[in-house]
């Protein structure tokens, strides 16, 4: 779905400075924990199955001793013409009018791994095996979140469970969502406040006023899948002597 | 003198120097060609009802083996079901692996024994009338091991019937716009198609199968046959029925392997997204169809002993068809990399890196067995040869299921951005299920010989009965009656 099409609802969308992100992986343990996101033992992490519904990539440009450290955290990026959407068999990966989001329906999904493929971000997250968490996780679910089975592709949702409560919340006191009323878990965890988040079409919000920035750019822009995730560029993190 | 003169009979009865070369040339013809030898039907029969009733130790030695093989690989599979797709080496960029390259394989194989029917029967190519049972055969099971690799290859595949199109209370119905949805239609016409073209040119047989068994054979025959009957109006059904469905069944068998290769070629995985990768899959496909084809015809000769039905010039027709097929699939590969190496996108730069790095073993062994050893089949020697036959064709194989690996696991594990480089090392389970699967189509095809005449017998007689010689001049020219 094109990113004009459907101005009804809200443009969920995030910004992310790079200049400010120091990689701490903050907001990787905050999503984990707030989305019942299995965390993958040594083995799978080795065989390439580490799941991470936002992981930070890390660059590394240079030879030693001059070597600099480049963070970009990347999560689904919301794309307003997503690639992972058309090819769904069964629509379990489909485009939310409401929250102008990719969503993925659990419930339909058969496990055939297309939309995983076709993300090029590579965010889709499939469940191998039957997720597990050691003790005491098991302990701290989050009763707002399915945890998924097995054979199941999984994604960030920028929290749609919080956007969702914000929205009701807001209804049910007669009033439109404030602008930082509701945050995902890794904007909430993040300690520079490289990570914001808001409402696009709020023009007053402040992802609508950072998005008009120099710094501005998108990831993998060129293939035209108008992401919701803006990154503002950011200089580099020397670790060198 | 006068004695003499009625002794040798009148002059144009007396042989010539000239009648007995030409005598030596019509028994040439007979053993060259099939067309050119008829035998008794009833002799043809009893040949072929003979291989069927037979079951040497060396049959059960082989049902044994391919079972086992086969029971090994449903086990597995059994156990990934329970366990999940983890148990394989796929990864979370590698997200398809073998069990899609399998899936094209198959269909691959599958698609020479409608062509070879089909097409040629169009064109009126008469080599095709003992081989092309045969070849229709290895369509049919290579479909099913096809279609089970979907099943094998979903995560959830107890929630498989949402691919379906039932309808339900919620209006739910499968996304037409996928390409996996394309593809499943495909391949269900196709196998439905060739299922039901297959039978069609069985029904004689069948019909010959029940006039001379008994038992449990004359109730199976007799229930398969449909009343046939042989007479006038029944062939003529026959004939229009066989024709119609070859034009039909070519488009579908089009649309069967560019459907598989729009599975690939309409994602945006670099090195996938290619506007070539329809006609370049269905080359491919014929390219080791027809070597499919040829390893059969080479066992339905030897071990079933049908050197009278299958001989020399099937394989040098074969040979030469797979020659020109070999050439077709260099160009479009050639096409395709030629492009992608002049384009120097830095993604599909990345494949190439990785094509001539880690993965260059496989690359150069499947770039040797799919043009350097094919290369051989310009001589007519080794086309009439089996034992060399057999050995490129299984290089073929190996070569051409390489590239749908290389395709498939291969490219996926390069993508656009570095950090999701991921390696994909194949494990045991999805080893065991492809041969498994490999062991499952022998064992069936095994036992498809000893149920259905392999040689569509009444082909043989009416490509006979429709061929002779006739002497131009000096030359003895082998003449065909077109019956239609």
């Amino acid at each position: 779905m094109s990113e004009d099409t459907n101005k009804h609802g809200h443009k969920w969308t995030m910004v992310v400075d790079l200049d400010k992100c120091t990689g701490c992986q903050a907001c990787v343990v905050a999503c984990h924990a707030e989305n019942n996101v299995p965390i993958a033992s040594e083995e799978e992490v080795v065989k390439g199955r580490a799941m991470h519904w936002m992981r930070i990539e890390r660059y590394w440009e240079g030879e030693f001793p001059d070597v600099k450290a480049k963070f970009i955290p990347v999560f689904c990026q919301q794309c307003g013409d997503a690639p992972c959407e058309p090819v769904c068999p069964v629509y379990a990966s489909y485009h939310s009018e409401e929250e102008n989001v990719n969503v993925q329906v659990y419930n339909r999904c058969i496990g055939t791994r297309y939309c995983g493929n076709n993300c090029p971000y590579r965010v889709r997250m499939f469940n191998y095996r039957a997720p597990e968490f050691d003790a005491p996780l098991e302990q701290q679910l989050n009763p707002d979140v399915t945890v998924r089975g097995p054979g199941v592709m999984e994604k960030c949702t920028f929290c749609i469970q919080r956007v969702r409560r914000g929205a009701e919340t807001a209804n049910a006191e007669n009033r439109l969502i404030k602008d930082g009323e509701v945050v995902p878990a890794c904007v909430q965890a993040c300690p520079t406040n490289a990570l914001v988040f808001g409402d696009k079409y709020d023009e007053e919000s402040r992802v609508a006023k950072l998005v008009p920035n120099e710094r501005q750019f998108k990831l993998l822009e060129s293939l035209g899948t108008e992401p919701a995730v803006y990154y503002l560029k950011g200089g580099e993190t020397h670790v060198g002597e | 003198m006068l004695e003499s003169n009625a002794q040798r009979g009148p002059y144009w009865e007396q042989t010539t120097p000239e009648d007995e070369r030409i005598a030596h040339q019509i028994e040439h013809g007979r053993e060259e060609h099939l067309l050119l030898d008829p035998r008794p039907p009833a002799e043809l029969n009893e040949l072929a009802l003979a291989t069927m009733k037979k079951t040497g130790p060396a049959f059960w030695i082989a049902v044994l083996g391919l079972g086992s093989l086969s029971l090994i690989f449903a086990l597995t599979w059994v156990t990934q079901i329970f366990n999940g797709v983890g148990i394989t080496g796929l990864n979370r960029s590698v997200m398809w692996g073998p069990y899609i390259a399998n899936l094209i394989y198959f269909i691959g194989i599958g698609h020479a024994g409608t062509f070879i029917s089909a097409a040629l029967r169009m064109m009126r190519m008469d080599f095709r009338r003992p081989i092309a049972r045969a070849a229709e055969t290895i369509t049919l099971f290579g479909l099913a091991m096809a279609g089970l690799f979907p099943i094998i290859h979903v995560g959830r595949v107890w929630k498989l019937f949402y691919m379906i199109p039932i309808p339900n209370q919620r209006d739910l119905w499968p996304n037409f716009r996928s390409a996996l949805f394309w593809d499943m239609s495909a391949i269900t016409t196709y196998i439905i198609g060739s299922t039901l073209f297959m039978y069609i040119a069985l029904i004689p047989d069948l019909a010959m199968a029940r006039d001379h068994t008994d038992g449990w054979r004359r109730k199976l025959y007799g229930a398969l046959s449909l009343g046939w009957r042989g007479t006038t109006g029944q062939w003529h059904k026959l004939e229009v029925v066989s024709n119609i469905l070859s034009f039909v069944i070519i488009p579908v068998m089009f649309s069967v392997h560019t459907g598989v290769s729009w599975n690939l070629s309409m994602s945006v995985q670099p090195g996938w997204h290619s506007a070539i990768f329809g006609p370049f899959f269905v080359v491919g496909a014929l390219y080791s169809g027809v070597a499919a084809v040829i390893i059969v015809m080479i066992f339905v000769r030897k071990v079933l002993k049908f050197g009278y039905f299958i001989r020399d010039e099937h394989f040098n027709a074969m040979g030469i068809f797979l020659f020109i097929l070999m050439i077709a699939w260099v160009y479009f590969y050639f096409a395709e990399w030629i492009t992608n190496w002049y384009g120097n996108l830095p993604p599909e730069v990345a494949i190439q890196e990785m094509l001539t790095g880690p993965l260059a073993p496989l690359f150069y062994l499947m770039l040797f067995a799919n043009i350097i050893v094919p290369l051989v089949l310009v001589f007519k020697r080794v086309r009439t040869n089996l034992p060399a036959m057999l050995v490129i064709c299984i290089f073929i194989q190996i070569g051409m299921y390489l590239e749908r690996v290389i395709i498939v696991a291969g490219f996926l594990s390069r993508n656009e951005l570095p950090f999701n480089w991921v390696d994909y090392v194949p494990q045991l389970p999805e080893t065991i299920i492809t041969i498994g699967t490999l062991a499952t189509l022998g064992l069936l095809y095994l036992i498809w010989t000893r149920i259905v005449p392999i040689i569509p017998l009444w082909e043989v007689y009416e490509g006979q009965a429709m061929q002779s010689t006739r002497r131009v001049g000096r030359a003895v020219v082998s003449t065909r009656t077109d019956a239609h």
